[in-house]
């Protein structure tokens, strides 16, 4: 049953860098906002329409 | 400052298209073992024979037997249907998350055909017999280290992206991508620790109970990290936009995020509950995967709640409709695998097709509608037109829905009665079904209802093919789209002068914490191979390790994929010990590498198989079951009998077991055996040739039978031993 702490120290390994994402992430704000984020990932608004100089906008090919 | 820049939906369409064509290929490798479980050794006058005998005659031959599609059917629908349904998704949300395009086009391009030749060599390499021998991690090493590569080239790409985004905050579904990749790099490097035979084999470095927990440890952590965690990304960005409202709530998604990744890695050993594993360790699964109850529905809730109040669109939007159905398939399993980790319904349904049906309600319900959702809703953007028919895309859902019930309902009797059926006593003790067969073939009407759940999914996947190709034909893709965004305002003082090592300087918590990682990373590469050696020492003195012919006909065991259908493991129950033997000792699995417990009983237990027939019966009855066994759903293994058995590896092979700590050197076969194995080998043949004779069979005593034969006479011989020992 050795491998328990292979196991151990792995897994613990992952959850601190997960904790420290998370303090991290904390830290910086990320979840000041608990409401904005999720009506702002619904607006995917298209650019309006390019200059006159711009080249052509949309490069499509039908494959 | 707007700055204008292109997403990339050329890598996005690859990855969707391999999804369903893998897709495809994965089911329908699983309605050819489905078929062939249940009409296997068909005799010709059944009025079914000619509509069975393609499937029936794979199972003939020698590449295409249950033993070695199954793997193949795992790792099609997980790596390549569902994998490729993580990427596709993965790089279509992260680019409008982080308002930019992948950090290189390059790279995507790489890990796309990357990808595609690890599917390939899979495709090629399992069928052919080349294997490992643990689940869902069969495939050999050298495809073991380019899936590493190709995943480090994936993560370079995702955090690439990540670093020169245009959103400053990270939205839930990129955490979920974030800690998929970074658990499953750390489990497929852990559980592939393995020492190479040659180009095509290798074994295992742990052994037995430890092979057993760090397989459990990576296999239920790859449901975890690969089947759950991505897909929960997926869901968090695609049912909003599907839905077109936010998520129900925020707080919830990020708290339940958090819980469900610190909660999930230690729930592997519940897939051993009553096994040889130490009690502790099982008690210590239950426990999380019951706590993991909360997480995972609050997810469920979360995004059935994202649809209160329009749910009347989804009575009209089949992409909701395919939504609806996955996140309540995830609530249903992500309850009952709790419940299943519980000891008194693991005894019942573990080694049963209650398992099958519960992963199935997982992989058919939560991955492949959420797919199947992905694809509706993608194809048509990508190609700047409409679904071609909406029609067909609800029928499509109404016979994918319809095949999961079929698929699940009758397994989960099936699995319940036989379960019963193998414990059930009469009034004076004796078990009423002695003969293991006749619980599988009482249980043959739902095996057929099974296969028709998988021919009604199956189809409903060539509707959405059809569907597809009328959709793209009537748009033209999309390949760069245009999009803008200002761009992120950096901190000033971060960006003069010396921008590498101030970065690092003013993160010292981030400095500890890679040093850690790379600290870990050498210390158990350093520890590793020392500590398991030293936990070969014998726990019971009657415990050899195995003759160099039963070493090879291990080998065979494995590369036949045995141990699909047959466990070696005896759990410690009346019912269990009456049929099959004394029950499962930790101690006589350490010289296994790998360990062969199995998860899923068709056959009988193996544990305990030594000395329990004559040389003659394993002879006849591995050429045609049914001789053996009326009825029997077994394929026959003529390629046995017909090839002979490679002794050129038999010394690396004993050298590798050496280096891996078990005691070739000592009694009974002492030092420098690795030189004489073969010599000893051809000994032990000539015995069971000589043995098969006294029964009228001619038997050649360099065929790979007879090295299956010295196997399986002695699979738990060793205990016996030790028993007649003690008594004298």
């Amino acid at each position: 049953m050795s491998v328990i702490f292979l196991l151990i120290a792995a897994s613990t390994v992952v959850a601190l860098v997960f904790l420290g994402l998370f303090v991290r992430a904390v830290r910086s704000g990320q979840f000041d906002d608990d409401r904005s984020p999720a009506v702002r990932m619904l607006n995917d608004h298209a650019p309006a329409p390019r200059a006159a100089e711009a080249p052509s906008t949309n490069e499509t090919t039908d494959r | 400052m707007t700055e204008r820049f292109q997403y990339d939906n050329r890598i996005v369409k690859n990855f969707l298209f391999v999804t369903i064509l893998w897709g495809i290929v994965g089911m329908l490798v699983g309605l050819i073992i489905a078929t062939q479980m249940v009409a296997q050794n068909t005799p010709p006058d059944a009025w079914y024979y000619w509509i069975v005998r393609p499937f029936t005659w794979l199972g003939e031959l020698e590449w295409t037997k249950f033993g070695r599609l199954r793997p193949l059917h795992t790792n099609a629908v997980i790596f390549a249907f569902v994998g490729n349904a993580i990427f596709a998704g993965a790089y279509y949300s992260l680019q409008r998350l982080l308002k930019a395009r992948m950090f290189s086009d390059a790279l995507s391009a790489i890990h796309f055909w990357g990808w595609q030749l690890i599917i390939v060599l899979a495709a090629v390499t399992l069928p052919l017999g080349m294997t490992t021998g643990k689940e869902y991690a069969e495939l050999e090493w050298p495809i073991d280290i380019l899936i590493t590569l190709i995943w480090v080239v994936f993560g370079v790409n995702m955090f690439g992206t990540i670093v020169k985004r245009r959103e400053r905050h990270l939205y839930v579904a990129i955490w979920f991508y974030i800690a998929t990749w970074v658990t499953v790099a750390m489990l497929h490097i852990v559980n592939s620790i393995e020492l190479p035979i040659s180009l095509t084999k290798s074994y295992s470095w742990y052994a037995g109970v430890q092979d057993a927990l760090v397989q459990w440890w990576y296999g239920h952590n790859a449901v975890a990290f690969f089947l759950t965690t991505p897909f929960l990304g997926l869901m968090y960005y695609f049912l909003p936009k599907a839905a077109n409202r936010p998520v129900y709530s925020y707080k919830l998604s990020i708290i339940h995020f958090w819980a469900l990744i610190f909660l999930y890695i230690w729930a592997g050993p519940h897939h051993l509950i009553y096994s040889a594993l130490p009690d502790w360790a099982q008690s210590l699964g239950t426990v999380f995967s019951i706590m993991l109850i909360a997480p995972s529905w609050g997810g469920m809730l979360n995004g059935l709640l994202t649809l209160r109040g329009a749910w009347d669109r989804v009575r009209e939007d089949p992409v909701l409709k395919f939504m609806v159905v996955a996140i309540t398939a995830y609530g249903m399993s992500t309850l009952e695998g709790p419940l299943l980790s519980t000891k008194f319904l693991n005894g019942i349904a573990h080694f049963t097709d209650w398992i099958i049906a519960h992963v199935h309600i997982g992989g058919i319900g939560w991955n492949g509608f959420l797919t199947f959702a992905l694809v509706y809703w993608l194809v048509p953007r990508m190609y700047g037109t409409k679904l071609y028919s909406v029609k067909l895309a609800n029928a499509h859902f109404w016979i994918g829905t319809l095949g999961i019930v079929f698929y699940a309902i009758p397994l989960y009797f099936a699995g319940f009665f036989q379960s019963l059926m193998w414990k059930q006593f009469t009034p004076d003790g004796f078990l009423v079904y002695k003969n293991f067969l006749d619980t599988l073939l009482q249980i043959k009407y739902a095996y057929w209802l099974r296969a028709l759940g998988g021919l009604l999914y199956l189809i409903g996947a060539f509707i959405m093919v059809y569907n597809v190709v009328k959709t793209v034909k009537a748009g033209r893709l999309i390949a760069n789209e245009d999009a803008e965004a200002p761009a992120l305002e950096k901190n000033a003082p971060e960006e003069a002068g010396g921008y590498w090592h101030r970065w690092i300087e003013r993160r010292p918590f981030q400095m500890l914490l890679l040093s850690l990682v790379l600290v870990a990373i050498g210390g158990i590469f350093e520890m590793v191979p020392t500590f398991l050696v030293k936990s070969n020492i014998p726990t019971i003195a009657s415990v050899k390790p195995y003759t160099p012919l039963e070493l090879h006909g291990r080998d065979i065991y494995v590369r036949e994929g045995c141990y699909t259908c047959h466990s070696q493991m005896i759990r410690p129950f009346r019912s269990e010990t009456e049929r099959y033997g004394e029950y499962a000792k930790a101690g006589e699995f350490i010289y296994d590498h790998p360990f062969q417990w199995g998860s899923k009983r068709t056959g009988p237990d193996l544990l305990r198989q030594g000395g329990k027939y004559p040389h003659s019966w394993h002879y006849y009855h591995m050429y045609d079951p049914t001789s053996m066994s009326p009825g029997s759903l077994m394929p026959p293994y003529h390629h046995l009998y017909e090839h002979a058995l490679d002794t050129t590896t038999t010394r690396a092979k004993i050298e590798a077991m050496r280096t891996m700590g078990v005691p070739y050197d000592e009694e009974p076969y002492g030092p420098g055996f690795a030189e004489r194995a073969n010599a000893h080998l051809s000994e032990q043949s000539a015995v069971i040739v000589a043995g098969l004779k006294k029964d009228g069979i001619e038997a050649q005593a360099d065929k790979e039978i007879i090295a299956l034969i010295a196997y399986l006479q002695r699979l738990g011989t060793d205990i016996k031993v030790k028993e007649t020992a003690a008594t004298r």
